[in-house]
């Protein structure tokens, strides 16, 4: 058995919380980059060039690129040989949260659902945990704003829509979407499984880099063929109309059952700020 | 860049076109969600606002705290669909015009032709940006709301792009 005292994990999450307000991952601002470069004249390629030139300034001046800075999203998947000390875990990644929150002067969004009262400080996170095998602690942080989470969609669709009606779907979502979610976008896709299931695969897969594909080619070949049809809806950066209205497409997937094919939709804009540590 | 002042006259507004790139001047007030339901249950109660609604701009957005020796933290703008149900009564009362990001409805576009008015849209996700061109920041309403309080910014060469002109035209 492993010992690791959960205040460890509080000062891992509390670091990259703190360094995911400010920063873009290196895969998004690659393809920011490039996406930039190859769009054509035009209010689109005025906004991406504004862009890039605000995530370079934000990194710089250690500002949050963007004044939404989101719930805060931790993955963790937890060896079954190690053992956790200390504070409870959710105890624990809250903590990190609000001081996270607190001193990188990052907007507290965070509120009751019915009341619309501010917890005033960005907690709770949203905590996934999965058990796995070793003793090692795989922990990925990513704040999620909600301009684009709102653009986000769950299909319950039937067997026989097969591979086209989940290509279908994932259009459609973007789409309906338009100029609201801050495009350039970047599509999260959840394949099989349950309702609830699909939508957390949907979440996972925009944690994987812009530019990786699917292990199964059959997927890869899905995610492949959304993006290009998703670009020639020619929606654009900011909606202003050009060719680049996604930066990809990442699928994941998981058995279903013989009567459905559940497929959600997350949608995450341009600020790609997701972080992975091992302990 | 075309430079403007704020507030717009008639004449200037007429010189504008969906999909015009400009730089603006002046006082905007921001306003989102939260603060779109109190105005509105302040005006259907007859109730003062406590701020000049006339000829306002009001710019759909939160920022982040401001760091020590900065006027505003990050603050670019929000989705402006969500003021959808907001938008035509406060343009009828005199609202100056609104800056938010990407479409508004049908409805808020003819609202913004029919009173001559316009309808900016900033850049989503420039957040750092637009900190930078925001010279003062002083909350001047409903301070409780925190980030989704009324904040009346003045700003300079703050980017924008025509999204509704007077004549109706979007740039989407």
């Amino acid at each position: 058995m492993r010992k690791i005292d959960t205040k460890q994990i509080e000062e891992v999450i509390y670091r990259m919380a703190l360094d995911a307000g400010v920063s873009l991952t290196a895969s998004c601002k690659a393809a920011m980059h490039a996406a930039a470069e190859r769009e054509r004249e035009g209010a689109a390629k005025f906004a991406l060039n504004a862009l890039c030139e605000n995530f370079e300034l934000a990194e710089r001046e250690k500002m949050p690129v963007c004044q939404d800075t989101g719930m805060a999203i931790v993955m963790m998947r937890i060896g079954q040989e190690a053992c956790l000390e200390g504070a409870p875990l959710k105890e624990a990644v809250d903590s990190a949260v609000r001081r996270a929150y607190g001193d990188g002067y990052f907007r507290k969004s965070v509120c009751d659902p019915v009341t619309r009262v501010n917890t005033g400080d960005n907690t709770p996170a949203v905590l996934h945990t999965e058990i796995t095998e070793g003793d090692r602690i795989y922990i990925t942080y990513m704040p999620k704003g909600f301009g684009s989470e709102n653009m986000s969609r769950v299909y319950m669709l039937k067997p026989a829509q097969g591979v086209e009606g989940i290509i279908d779907a994932i259009v459609e979502t973007v789409k309906i979407a338009g100029s609201r979610p801050c495009p350039p976008v970047i599509c999260g896709v959840g394949i099989g499984g349950t309702f609830d299931t699909c939508t957390y695969l949907a979440k996972k897969a925009l944690t994987r880099d812009i530019g990786t594909h699917s292990e199964r080619e059959d997927i890869a070949e899905i995610e492949r063929r959304a993006l290009e049809k998703i670009n020639a809806l020619g929606i654009g950066c900011q909606g202003f109309h050009g060719d680049v209205t996604a930066l990809g497409v990442n699928c994941e997937w998981a058995p279903t059952h013989i009567a459905g094919l559940p497929v959600a939709i997350n949608i995450q804009c341009h600020c790609m700020r997701c972080r992975k540590e091992v302990l | 860049m075309k430079q403007l002042n704020l507030p717009l006259t008639s004449k200037e507004i007429k010189e504008l076109h969906a999909g015009d790139s400009v730089l603006l001047n002046g006082v905007i007030l921001t306003a989102r969600d939260c603060a779109h339901k109190r105005i509105k249950e302040l005006l259907e109660r007859g109730e003062e606002l406590p701020f000049e609604l006339k000829d306002a701009y009001i710019y759909y957005a939160g920022p982040c705290p401001a760091k020590p020796g900065m006027a505003s933290g990050s603050c670019g703008p929000t989705t402006s669909a969500r003021m959808d149900s907001f938008a035509p009564d406060l343009l009828n009362r005199g609202l100056g015009g609104m800056i938010g990001k990407g479409a508004m409805s049908d409805e808020v576009r003819r609202a913004v032709k029919d009173n001559g008015k316009i309808y900016f849209a900033a850049i989503g996700g420039a957040g750092a940006l637009y900190a930078q061109a925001i010279k003062k920041s002083r909350c001047i309403a409903f301070a409780d709301l925190l980030s989704e309080g009324v904040y009346r910014l003045e700003v300079e060469n703050f980017p924008a792009v025509v999204a509704f002109d007077c004549y109706g035209e979007s740039i989407y």
